[in-house]
């Protein structure tokens, strides 16, 4: 039998505990494990950024990290930047408006690291947000209506201010 | 936020309107295959042939099947015994085709070993046990090879490597030939690509014994695969249920794990398990058995001195990989578009499908078109440099005038319509070009290699596959239907069916917009789902670029129904006839008497309640199906190769800039413009959307994307560190230029847009870079232009101080 | 694509860490970021017995400026490193280079010290490392030593550190002219893709634009990343003029004598080192002549 540690995470606010082996990947823990199957799974060697999720608030790669390693840290994932009402975020809201996505499997990720870059940057230029999702592939859109989404959300977020 | 209007007098089509897909991916809703858990689930690893070509001698599973977790350890020999070959698309029964090898393997990369287990990563600590001996075989990788007699067979047993060849020739090739006063000649090779979506295929099977039937969960893009699967698996047709309500994580063409399905499908049966594989990168890229075209083209044109084009002459050889399927046929969709958007009046095409030792091929946006498009858009830039004549100008001679359509190729297909001229004319007007001239020729004094592209191309639609019995002659299929099921239900509420996945093109949007418009009613009420294949009606699924005009077409002609059995029952119960009834919203009025009036309510309240109040012979209930066969479709081929194909064909050209470092061979796309008619375009922000995205891939296929192979047939590039998918750091923001060309066949006017951008992009950027390096005097004809390969000719051209610089 | 069981356990103090290495050193592998560690496990090219997480160690996680060098923990955070200001005016290269490693995920996450003990050939911080002659400082049981970069990388994925030992920090040495510049650069296919070649060169200049002090480095497609102090120092007092530029750039790029792969050739690459060693040694001392 392969050994379990335990991992005592909050995701989502949420604090989250379960054993696990060591070898369990934080993209199979939230996925198969806590069954939070809004961040996907694309290549497993960190490249594509589907795995994305925020970790203490910065983007990273979840295919890139052992659930172990998290043990302590809190996670946020596409799930938790869903308002509490139910509603769509204004980031969720702008991507809808400017259809920023196509099958919506890099949408997550897509999602992650652009919430992480208007937390931090909040009137980015373009290239701020091309570089802000460069480590995200996406292979239906061209970039253009994704790039085009986060300035739509920028500007809204700016108005509310 | 208020919808912007239809540019074409409708209600909802055309309008700027939100998908109905968006918010559930949004949120991370979404339904992916990999999401789905069945209660005691297991999982697949594969092992997988090191050799390009060996015979596998034998296989030892003792330590893997008492490894922990371990369920079975499947080989090819039960298998193959157990399960049927795979359908081929062209006539070589030879060639069979099963998930797991049995005696040889045939690529590096092919299953060979399947391992069922509680967890993956257990399957994967089983399969390293397995112990599989192999002798090594003689093997092939370069097609030009493996066409000869003498080469090393992949299949012996089929006597050769080639699994079609035929030479057509459609009008008076020779003797153009003859008359033309200039010849070019070149040879062009587009490199082994494909569309690799980010989600990878994936599959989940459960047999149900007490009912016996089995249910799958699959990551699925094409057309007739539940008859496939029954067939492989020896099961009625009636026991195998394919549920389409799995959102698909990308596909464009390739998402066709037929073996996959089968191979889980087999095993979840015998185990009486629920079992999933999905597959992981590296299975993904080496036996996933999705890349795409590897096509040589050795092309010749003949002209007049003022650049009409008379002739064309195309050898195709395409090397397919290892094992069939459909993809010779992708040598056959370009015959539906075999002389571009251009007036030529005569055409040989000569097209080769060979085997070669490397993974299979499968379908891949566009379907054999881009590469065509490609070596044809290379050509006109030769012609043009033959002639000394500028590139647009040439292609405006030869260009059909709008006044020409419809217009009959000389391979069979007729076009439906188009104005070519104006499209070409409002990109340049985007662009800018004479600027962008200026641009490209201050940039060349500065010591930059600059260049402009230009394609023009056709992006035929609508999936009238008669390329299917044109290169296959025992296969006589002329149909190639969709269908729509509309309900309206007793609350009033209307549901939209249709019968397969989607995987981006947004086809609930498609059929709700097209619902709405024809019964006046707001799409953001329109529920649409998916049936699955036992209840759904027929589909040919999303292929070449057909959805808009197929389901959409089915989805107008079921609205067309409702409407009328509403106005039917309207005009019986308030006593005039339905000529005089009027509908608008979904309520009626009678003409004239606008206090005679029933609302949508009442009629839905009579359908499903009242019988007596429903006209004689009336079907109570409201629902209507919707088949539709492809227009155009129903026509076998001449026996001298003459066939109606596609029935729609959508037009795009592209204008690029790109400057390169000489230094670091290093190119950037610094303008980008592509004008694009599709006609009416149902829902503009999906369409826009998918060309953008077919761009990008276009821009990939060019610069970045190779499944290279090393000399002894080993995959050098299965991992993203190596195939290179452009990241938005790669990709310009390109602007589209929209124009409208109506179809005539199609309801709406609409024609296909799904592999949009992607029929363009290689063509314009390598004429791009071909503009780029032509002071030196230097070309390049082979896709992909890394900057390895750049920098080769960039190098090799400086040195030889070919260049007018 | 699932890694092979391993055996794992996080640790709170160097101490610890050294205790564990003494134990298992040869079967036991320190994870950091795990950027570059976790793909290999997942692809089972590496299979480490045991995993030992030193990413929670506080006390590896600093940045401190002083007089002569700028020193950071083994565990400092890539993108930690890059928003550092006083860092930045104190060891630029180290910021500038790190605007070329990965992406913004994988610079989250990354640190310093795993990207020096990875010791990828193409990678930047090792190029850095030894252009700016940096000192490893690596923990074991018995103690510290200090290892100078052109010691510390052996070779692809080799470095001078022991089984039992551990890098605690790294010493950047501070250039005290008051008139230094240095640039760094890369071709890569994509953006955030390893470097077909990397260069990047650090230069002092006097009042009147003569070089008093250079170095500059090469990595990418060679052995392991590569300075050049001797032809460097053939710089110092010229102003940069072409044909010693030229002739010491020819020189290094020879004496680089980069490898081919599937992404580009020995020739294209051996080009590449030439024409961007030129072009990052004109960058810094251009950045150099601006200081006031």
């Amino acid at each position: 039998m392969e050994k379990l540690y335990p991992v005592a995470i909050e995701v989502n606010g949420k604090p989250r505990s379960a054993q696990v082996p060591a070898r369990l990947s934080l993209v199979d823990f939230l996925r198969e494990e806590l069954r939070l199957t809004g961040t996907h799974v694309g290549c497993e060697h960190g490249i594509c950024g589907a795995c994305s999720v925020m970790l203490d608030g910065d983007p990273v790669r979840s295919c890139l990290m052992f659930a172990v390693q998290a043990d302590g840290h809190r996670i946020t994932t596409v799930e938790g930047l869903t308002p509490a009402d139910g509603t769509l975020s204004v980031l969720q809201d702008s991507f809808c408006e400017a259809h920023g996505l196509q099958c919506g499997y890099c949408t997550p990720g897509m999602l992650i690291a652009s919430q992480a870059l208007l937390n931090a940057t909040p009137n980015p230029s373009e290239e701020q947000i091309r570089d802000a999702i460069g480590g995200n592939l996406c292979r239906c859109t061209g970039y253009r209506q994704i790039v085009d989404a986060v300035k739509l959300a920028a500007g809204r977020l700016a108005e509310q201010k | 936020m208020a919808d912007a209007k239809s540019p074409y007098g409708f209600r909802y089509i055309g309008a700027k309107r939100r998908t109905k897909e968006d918010p559930r991916f949004v949120t991370g809703r979404g339904r992916f295959v990999a999401d789905i858990a069945l209660p005691g689930m297991k999982h697949v690893a594969i092992v997988a042939s090191p050799h390009a070509s060996a015979r596998i001698v034998s296989i030892d599973s003792k330590a893997a099947l008492a490894a922990p977790g371990v369920h079975y350890v499947l080989t090819g020999e039960e298998f193959c015994r157990e399960t049927d070959s795979l359908a081929i698309g062209v006539d070589t029964p030879k060639v069979t085709r099963y998930a797991l090898a049995k005696d040889v393997a045939r690529y590096a990369g092919e299953w060979v070993v399947a391992v069922v287990a509680d967890t993956r990563a257990l399957a994967e600590d089983a399969a390293e046990l397995i112990e599989v001996e192999y002798e090594t075989l003689p093997h092939v990788v370069d097609p030009e090879i493996a066409v000869n007699a003498d080469s090393h067979q992949v299949h012996p047993a089929h006597g050769s490597n080639v699994l079609f060849h035929r030479r057509f020739v459609w009008g008076a090739v020779d003797e153009a030939f003859d008359k033309a006063p200039n010849k070019v000649k070149l040879r062009v090779r587009w490199g082994r690509s494909s569309t690799v979506p980010i989600e990878t295929f994936g599959v989940a099977a459960q047999w149900d014994a007490g009912r016996e039937i089995l249910d799958v969960w699959a990551s699925i893009q094409m057309p007739k695969f539940p008859d496939q699967l029954a067939r492989a698996l020896r099961l009625p047709g009636n026991a195998v249920r394919v549920h389409y309500d799995v959102d698909v994580g990308g596909s464009y063409g390739v998402k066709r794990g037929i073996k996959h399905t089968v191979l889980v499908s087999y095993l979840a049966r015998k185990l009486g398990m629920p079992v999933r594989f999905l597959e992981d990168r590296l299975e993904n890229m080496r036996g996933g058995d999705m890349h795409g075209p590897d096509r040589l083209f050795d092309m010749q044109a003949a002209f007049d001195n003022d650049g009409s084009i008379r002739a064309l002459k195309i050898r195709a050889l395409d090397d397919v990989g290892a094992y069939a399927g459909r993809s010779p046929l992708q040598l056959g969709k370009p015959v539906s578009a075999i002389c571009g958007p251009y007036r030529i009046k005569a055409v040989e095409y000569e097209p080769t499908s060979v085997m070669t030792n490397k993974t299979p091929q499968e379908a891949v946006r566009g379907f054999g078109q881009a590469p065509t498009n490609f070596a044809i858009e290379r050509t006109i830039d030769h012609i043009a440099r033959h002639l000394g004549m500028d590139r647009i100008e040439l292609r405006k001679k030869n260009l059909l005038k709008k006044e020409e359509f419809p217009y009959l190729i000389p391979s069979g297909s007729t076009y439906d319509s188009g104005d070519y001229h104006t499209v070409l004319d409002k990109a340049m007007k985007a662009i800018d070009y004479p600027a962008l001239v200026a641009q490209r020729d201050a940039a060349r004094k500065t010591g930059k290699l600059a260049g402009i592209g230009i394609s023009t191309c056709l992006e035929p639609s609508g999936g009238n596959s008669a390329f299917e019995p044109l290169f296959n002659p025992k296969n006589d299929t002329t149909t190639w239907m969709d269908s729509c099921l509309v309900r309206v239900d007793l609350s009033g509420s209307i549901t939209g069916i249709m019968g397969t996945s989607s995987s981006g093109q947004g086809h609930e949007t498609l059929v709700s917009t097209v619902i709405g418009e024809v019964l006046e009613r707001d799409p953001a009420s329109i529920r649409v789902v998916r049936a699955d294949s036992l209840n759904a009606l027929p589909s040919n699924s999303p292929v070449g670029s057909r959805m808009a005009i197929m389901l959409g077409g089915a989805a107008a002609g079921a609205a067309r129904k409702i409407k009328e059995t509403l106005i039917e029952i309207a005009a019986h119960n308030l006593d005039c006839t339905m000529e005089t009834i009027e509908y608008k919203d979904g309520n009626v009025t009678v003409r004239g008497h606008p206090d005679k009036k029933m609302s949508w309510d009442e009629l839905v309240a009579i359908a499903h309640r009242k019988y007596h109040l429903m006209p004689q012979g009336l079907e109570p209930g409201l629902q209507a199906k919707f088949v539709w066969e492809v227009p155009t479709g129903g026509v076998l081929p001449t026996p001298d190769g003459v066939a109606q194909i596609y029935p729609c064909y959508s037009f795009e050209t592209h204008i690029v800039y790109t400057e390169i470092d000489p230094a670091t061979a290093k190119p950037e796309l610094k303008r980008y413009v592509c004008g694009h008619d599709c006609g009416v375009m149902i829902n503009p922000d999906i369409v826009h959307g998918m060309t953008y995205g077919g761009i990008a891939h276009g821009i990939g296929a060019a610069l970045y994307e190779k499944f290279s192979y090393s000399e002894d047939g080993q995959l050098e590039s299965g991992t993203f560190m190596d195939y290179l998918l452009p990241s938005a750091l790669e990709i310009p923001s390109v602007d589209i230029v929209d124009h409208c060309t109506p179809s005539p066949l199609t309801t709406f006017g609409q024609k296909g847009s799904g592999e949009a951008g992607y029929l363009g992009a290689p063509a314009a950027i390598a004429n791009a870079i071909n503009d780029a390096l032509a002071p030196l005097n230097a070309s390049i004809e082979t896709l992909p232009m890394s900057q390895d390969v750049l920098w080769r000719v960039i190098s090799a051209a400086s040195a030889a101080g070919t260049g007018s610089r | 694509m699932k890694s092979a069981a391993f055996e794992y356990a996080r640790a709170s103090s160097l101490d610890e860490v050294c205790d564990w290495l003494r134990k298992d050193g040869d079967d036991a592998k320190l994870i950091a970021g795990g950027q570059s560690l976790v793909p290999m496990m997942a692809m089972r090219l590496t299979r480490p017995a045991r995993l030992i997480n030193i990413n929670e160690i506080d006390a590896l996680k600093f940045i401190t400026v002083e007089k002569d060098h700028a020193r950071t923990g083994a565990c400092t955070r890539q993108c930690v490193i890059a928003r550092d200001g006083a860092l930045a005016n104190a060891v630029p290269l180290l910021k500038q280079a790190l605007e070329w490693v990965g992406h913004v995920q994988t610079r989250n996450r990354g640190t310093v010290g795993g990207s020096l003990v990875h010791a990828d050939p193409a990678a930047e911080m090792p190029l850095v490392a030894q252009i700016l002659g940096a000192q490893m400082v690596l923990r074991s049981h018995t103690g510290t030593r200090t290892v100078a970069a052109a010691e510390f990388f052996e070779g692809p994925l080799t470095t001078a550190t022991r089984a039992d030992e551990c890098l605690e920090e790294i010493r950047w040495p501070r250039w005290s002219e008051k008139r230094m510049g240095s640039a760094f650069t890369e071709i890569s296919r994509r953006h955030g893709d390893f470097a077909l070649v990397a260069a990047a060169a650090q230069i002092a200049v006097d009042e009147n634009g003569s070089c008093t002090r250079v170095n500059f480095g090469l990595a990418g497609g060679g052995y392991i990343p590569m300075a050049f102090p001797k032809l460097a120092a053939r710089l110092v007092g010229s102003k940069l003029e072409d044909d010693i530029v030229e002739s010491v750039v020819n020189d290094a790029a020879t004496e680089f004598d980069p490898g081919g792969d599937l992404h580009a050739s020995p020739d294209y690459r051996r080009q590449l080192a030439a024409v961007l060693t030129t072009r990052m040694l004109r960058a810094a001392y251009e950045n150099a002549s601006n200081c006031k």
